[in-house]
Parts: structure tokens; C-alpha cells; sequence
């Protein structure tokens, strides 16, 4: 892999053609636009952005096409992913309280050396909880590869490879955001990930999230319910020890302290970043954010690391 | 400051001109935090604000400014309230209810329209008016021979923007469909929902009674014709989930009633309900008092009462604080609750009218089925 970088949202101000220009990148690009699902072929304005030649991979075309001929595979895929849904209702169920007894323990008042064992104690509860669910839906997907081989049915054999041949001809991936679960599910069965490491790589939002280790969901004022943040699934794991939170400005409280150090503090010791607009983030040969960007502390604000 | 109320009182003996000038300032009624002052202007003999809250005397009078055509009356209003009336209208003989001529907002239903008063802090919601950047999802007809009730039907189907047929969409069934488009904007609401991934892409029967009171209240051939040819068709011929989970059933008022009745009658079928300002008259001793109408309602209601089971898995029940139907949906809250059912309610200072059953949509639909806006980064 040449380089990775990640960046706030694009949606109102699109920037990656400056990332671009800033990496020197005259090569051609493929797109990921798998994360807008139907609208996937409406990447005029992106290519654009890109001003260099690019190509759409056509993720979700293909995955489309992939079904059409692969009615088993469809069948088994629509069965694992009506159990991973109902395993995020289960976990949810068990998250809810969970997260409401943190929440009232760091609202509580009385002294630290009673106190802070309590906060820490039920925050390693959650944190173990996440734990649990993840490796729960890492061995669903598992179980699921083993049986199914998707990768090697020849209806998705062959879009990977004529993927794979795409891409050696391009220097760089664009990864765009959208729905996270459609965009990892694609990228995760046509993607093939040697072709991918020979890349440049740029991604923001959705695109972004399925990158690292771990995939976390949050809004905090969402239409139903109280926003608590949760654990989706593991990522391509191509950056590590790092929640990334686009439209964090948008999507969370970010002036209320006692959520904002609930969050930090239930992902340590990966950090959470911020991603908004304008905002860039290297990721250094050892998969880790190298430059400097916006956090969630513990303390409950949103501090810029150096 | 002076309240415009005060205002409005002091014209007393104003020149037209004087009185001219205040009304072309104002808009009517005169909205000043809890104070709400309804004003007529006109020939009369008396005037009377002619509403549909419960818990409000039926008849307020208005009176009238000495030595003007002015008639006001002010109501003590809590904020985010919405109100429908008319006003009554005394001159000699003749005794009219006729909409508020200075308030252009009006309410649609069956039965015409009603003037519109909004408290201090309610607001219309965005969410149901037109949004061009919402796709339009698609109305269509479907013809059903040989109902249960040995005649024909039509129901229409809301099909969601872009239905594929490689998808699965859940079903939500609607009573007093056709209603629920003309009066409560329902397909205005789907798009933007849906638009806004707040709610799932769904697929949307609304069907409609011939004979309301008679067939939604707890008729057997309803709930046949809910279950065995809606239900059946629509999963035959439409790419639909086809679990209860993703099943249910929507009705204002007598259509709540026919919602839960055609859900008890088929448990295991429906994992959802959603019951607005439901119809659910029952009785601890004898029959009720609410009319010979609501009899069959109130055996039904008693039935269940005593046997509820477990008619689906969630039940998202609302109704507004200024109906008198609020005592039994109340009341039946606990009781629902004890069945074992996921319960969610929603109280509205509103009435029993269509504009409240639209301004809960939001909650129920987002509540039942939850789009994917959890899921979008874009």
C-alpha cells in the first residue's frame, strides 16, 4: 500500500481533488461508489472533483449482477444478514441499559475514590460487551465464508478478478461514503485486497469507516430513541486503533462533555477522530493516524493531537 | 408592551378606519404565549367559539367591543396546542357555524374543513410538506373479487421510490387509506421518511371500509379480508419480507379498533400496531355510555379486556390530550403493556382529527420501521 489518507465528508464541499493535487496523483483513480447504492452510477460530479482519468468499479452493479446469477449465494447472504440484524437487536438490547447506567454514574455526584471505580467498572462492562458482539458477528461471517466459499463461486470469481484487473491499471482508490453496511459488504466480496494494497488510497465518511479495525454506528439525536453509539462489525482493518466519526459536528453532542468522555473513554485505547468537513488524516506505515487531527478526550471535549 | 389583546379592547368605540388598520397588522387568531383571542368581525346577535376539545366548556361566547362590529374571546391555549373549531354565529333566527373568515388555516376531513388554531410553539412539522428533492414513490390499484364481504374491493398500493423486485420490503396496512392520503398527506410523508431514511422503504396497502362503523368494529369478515386476500396476495406478488415482524397495521380512531380486533383474531400474524387515538370504548358495567354505535366496540373491548393475549410484538399507540378518547387510551395503556407487547405512547395536545393522526407519523412509522439513517455517512 503507497499511502492512505482519509477525509471529512464531501458532500456539501467537496475536497478530495485538492488531496489529489496535493499527493501528486496523476494516475488513474477507481472509484468506490457502492455506498450510494442505487445512485452508484452518479459519479459525474466526483469524477470531476478527481480531475485526473478514473473508472467506477461498480461495486453494487456487480454484487446486483452477482445475485442474479448466484441464487443460492443470494438466499444464504439474505439468511446471514437477517441473523446479523437480529444479533444487533440482541446486542442493542443489552447495550441500552448498559449505557444508561454509565451515563447516570458520570452525571452522579459524590466523592472520586467511591465513585470512580463505579464509572470504570460499568464502562468495562460496555466495553466488554462490544467485545463479545464483535467477535459474535466476526464468527457469523465466518461460518458463513467457510460454508458458502463465496469467493470462489464463479459468479463472484469472476467480477473479482475483472475488478482485480481494473485496479492494475489504476493508482489510487477513491473510496466514497453512503450506507456503511452496503459498502463494506461489497468491498468485502469484490474487492479483491492484494490489488487493493499495491494502491494509493483515499476514503471519506462510510468509505472511511470501513477501513479501520472496528465500525462504530452513532447519532446522537437520532429520530427514535436515545443515539446510544454502537459496534457494528469489524472494518478492512487497514487503520488501526482509530474510531473514525465523520460528520461528528453534525451527528454528535459534541458540547456535552459526559457523552463525549463516555465515548472516549468506552474506546480506549483507540482513539476516536472527528471528520468534518475540510478535515484530512494520514495514516502512517504502521496503520496508525500519523498527522495531526481532531479527538474526543477523556475529559469531555474535542482536542486537536499534534 | 402592550398585548394586542389590549389593544384590539381598546377600539372600543374606534372609527372604522382605526379598526381597519389594527386587523390589516394582525393575524387572527391573536396568538400571545398561553393567550389565544379569537376575533369576529360582523352583524350578530352573539358569537360563539365553536371547538372540539374535551375538557373545555362545548360553547365559548365571545363578547363584543362597545360601540364596534367586534366580537373577540380568549382562551387559555398550552403552548405547542392545536386546536380546530368554528364559529357560531347568532343574527336574529338564524344560528350558523361557519369557519373563522380572518384565519385562512384550515383542516380537511370527511366531513369538510374546520379553522386551525395553532398555540404558541406548534409548527406544521417539515416533514409534511413537499419536498422536491424527495423521490415519489407510486400509487397504485389493486382490484380484490370475491371479499368476505361478497363484494368487490380496491385497495391502493404505495409502492416505495425505486421498488426492486430483488429486495424485501416490509407491509404496513392502513385503515381508512384513501383518509389517510387526502387528509393526513400519508404519501407526502412516506416520500420524505423514506428520503430522509427514517423510515424503511415500504410497501403500503390502504384500504378502505363501505361500511365503516359496521366492518371496523370488529368484524370477523375484516379480518378475514385483511389476512387471508390482502395479506396472501400482496406476499405472492410483491418482494415483501413476509414474517410479522415485518407486518402491521395502522388506524386512526375506528380504524385503531379494526386494527387490533383483525390482530387479535390472528395472533402470530401482525408484529406490529400502530393505534391513533383509537375508539377503544369499553365498559366495567354495563354497556357504556357512548351509543348504541359504539356497542360492538365496547363487547370487543371488554372481550379483550378479558382475554388480551398478545395480539403483536409492538404496539406504538397515540392519541390527543383534547379528545375525549383519551381516558380509554390511557386506560389501556397498563393493560397493553401487561400483554408482554413493546409499548410506545405518544399523548399530542391535539384533538380526534386527521392533522394529529399526520403529526405522529414521524414517531410511529420511524418507531416500527426504522430507516437507515443510522447506517448513512455520506
Amino acid at each position: 500500500m503507497k499511502s492512505v489518507v482519509v477525509l471529512g465528508p464531501q458532500v456539501y464541499q467537496p475536497f478530495v481533488g485538492e488531496e489529489v493535487q496535493r499527493q501528486q496523483l496523476t494516475g488513474r483513480i477507481a472509484m468506490v461508489t457502492a455506498g450510494w447504492q442505487e445512485d452508484e452510477p452518479d459519479d459525474s460530479a466526483l469524477a470531476e472533483a478527481l480531475a485526473v482519468p478514473s473508472v467506477n468499479l461498480r461495486l453494487y452493479a456487480r454484487w446486483e449482477e452477482v445475485i442474479s446469477r448466484d441464487t443460492e449465494l443470494m438466499e444464504a447472504h439474505r439468511r446471514r444478514q437477517d441473523q446479523l440484524v437480529e444479533l444487533q437487536a440482541l446486542y442493542q438490547m443489552r447495550l441500552r441499559p448498559a449505557m444508561k447506567v454509565a451515563r447516570q454514574l458520570l452525571a452522579s455526584r459524590g466523592p472520586a475514590e467511591v465513585l470512580d471505580p463505579e464509572r470504570e467498572n460499568a464502562i468495562d462492562a460496555i466495553r466488554r460487551l462490544d467485545a463479545h458482539h464483535l467477535a459474535r458477528v466476526i464468527e457469523l461471517r465466518r461460518e458463513f465464508d467457510e460454508r458458502y466459499q463465496p469467493h470462489e463461486r464463479p459468479a463472484v470469481f469472476e467480477q473479482r478478478a475483472e475488478v482485480a484487473r481494473i485496479l492494475a491499471k489504476c493508482q489510487t482508490v477513491a473510496i466514497a461514503g453512503g450506507h456503511i453496511v452496503v459498502l463494506l459488504n461489497r468491498l468485502r466480496m469484490l474487492l479483491p485486497m492484494p490489488a487493493l494494497s499495491k494502491l494509493n488510497i483515499i476514503a471519506w465518511s462510510a468509505g472511511a469507516m470501513a477501513l479501520s479495525e472496528r465500525v462504530v454506528l452513532f447519532h446522537d439525536h437520532p429520530a427514535q430513541g436515545v443515539g446510544d453509539a454502537e459496534l457494528l462489525d469489524s472494518g478492512l482493518g487497514l487503520i488501526r486503533e482509530a474510531v473514525l466519526l465523520p460528520h461528528a459536528r453534525g451527528r454528535l453532542k459534541l458540547k456535552q462533555a459526559k457523552r463525549v468522555s463516555l465515548m472516549a473513554r468506552r474506546f480506549a485505547p483507540a482513539l476516536c477522530y472527528t471528520l468534518d468537513g475540510g478535515d484530512r488524516l494520514e495514516i502512517g506505515a504502521d496503520d496508525r493516524p500519523s498527522s495531526s487531527a481532531r479527538v474526543l478526550s477523556e475529559s469531555g471535549v474535542v482536542e486537536t493531537r499534534p | 408592551m402592550t398585548m394586542a389583546r389590549d389593544q384590539l379592547i381598546a377600539l372600543a368605540g374606534a372609527d372604522k378606519a382605526a379598526i381597519d388598520a389594527f386587523m390589516r397588522e394582525r393575524r387572527f387568531p391573536i396568538v400571545e404565549g398561553r393567550d389565544v383571542t379569537f376575533v369576529f368581525r360582523g352583524t350578530a346577535n352573539a358569537v360563539r367559539l365553536r371547538h372540539f376539545v374535551y375538557g373545555l366548556p362545548t360553547e365559548m361566547p365571545f363578547q363584543q367591543i362597545g360601540g364596534t362590529d367586534l366580537w373577540y374571546c380568549t382562551l387559555d391555549v398550552p403552548l405547542r396546542s392545536r386546536l380546530e373549531y368554528k364559529l357560531e354565529v347568532i343574527k336574529g333566527e338564524r344560528n350558523k357555524w361557519i369557519q373563522d373568515p380572518l384565519n385562512p388555516l384550515l383542516a380537511h376531513d370527511p366531513f369538510g374543513a374546520n379553522s386551525v388554531c395553532q398555540g404558541a410553539g406548534y409548527y406544521a412539522p417539515d416533514w409534511t410538506e413537499p419536498d422536491s428533492d424527495a423521490r415519489s414513490g407510486s400509487l397504485e390499484t389493486l382490484s380484490f373479487e370475491q371479499t368476505p364481504f361478497g363484494d368487490n374491493r380496491n385497495v391502493t398500493l404505495y409502492l416505495p421510490p425505486r421498488l426492486r423486485q430483488n429486495r424485501r420490503y416490509p407491509l404496513l396496512i392502513v385503515q381508512d387509506g384513501s383518509d389517510y392520503l387526502r387528509y393526513s398527506q400519508l404519501k407526502t410523508v412516506l416520500d420524505n421518511l423514506i428520503h430522509r431514511r427514517e423510515v424503511a422503504p415500504l410497501v403500503v396497502a390502504l384500504s378502505d371500509p363501505r361500511d365503516r362503523l359496521t366492518e371496523y368494529a370488529d368484524d370477523q369478515r375484516h379480518a378475514d379480508f385483511i389476512v387471508n386476500s390482502l395479506v396472501r396476495r400482496l406476499e405472492r406478488e410483491l418482494p415483501l419480507y413476509k414474517t410479522p415482524q415485518q407486518r402491521c397495521l395502522m388506524g386512526a380512531s375506528f380504524g385503531a379498533v379494526a386494527s387490533l380486533a383483525a390482530a387479535w383474531r390472528n395472533p402470530g400474524i401482525f408484529g406490529g400496531l400502530i393505534l391513533q387515538s383509537g375508539s377503544f370504548a369499553f365498559s366495567d358495567i354495563g354497556n357504556g355510555t357512548r351509543g348504541a354505535v359504539f356497542d360492538p366496540v365496547v363487547r370487543f373491548m371488554n372481550a379483550f379486556r378479558d382475554n388480551p393475549g398478545r395480539p403483536a410484538d409492538k404496539l406504538f399507540v397515540s392519541c390527543g390530550v383534547y379528545e375525549s378518547l383519551i381516558y380509554e387510551n390511557r386506560s389501556m395503556v397498563p393493560l397493553f403493556q401487561a400483554t408482554g407487547m413493546e409499548v410506545q405512547f405518544v399523548e399530542a395536545r391535539d384533538g380526534h382529527n386527521w392533522e394529529n393522526w399526520r403529526d405522529r407519523l414521524r414517531d410511529a412509522l420511524s418507531w416500527m420501521f426504522p430507516g437507515p439513517l443510522w447506517m448513512m455517512y455520506e
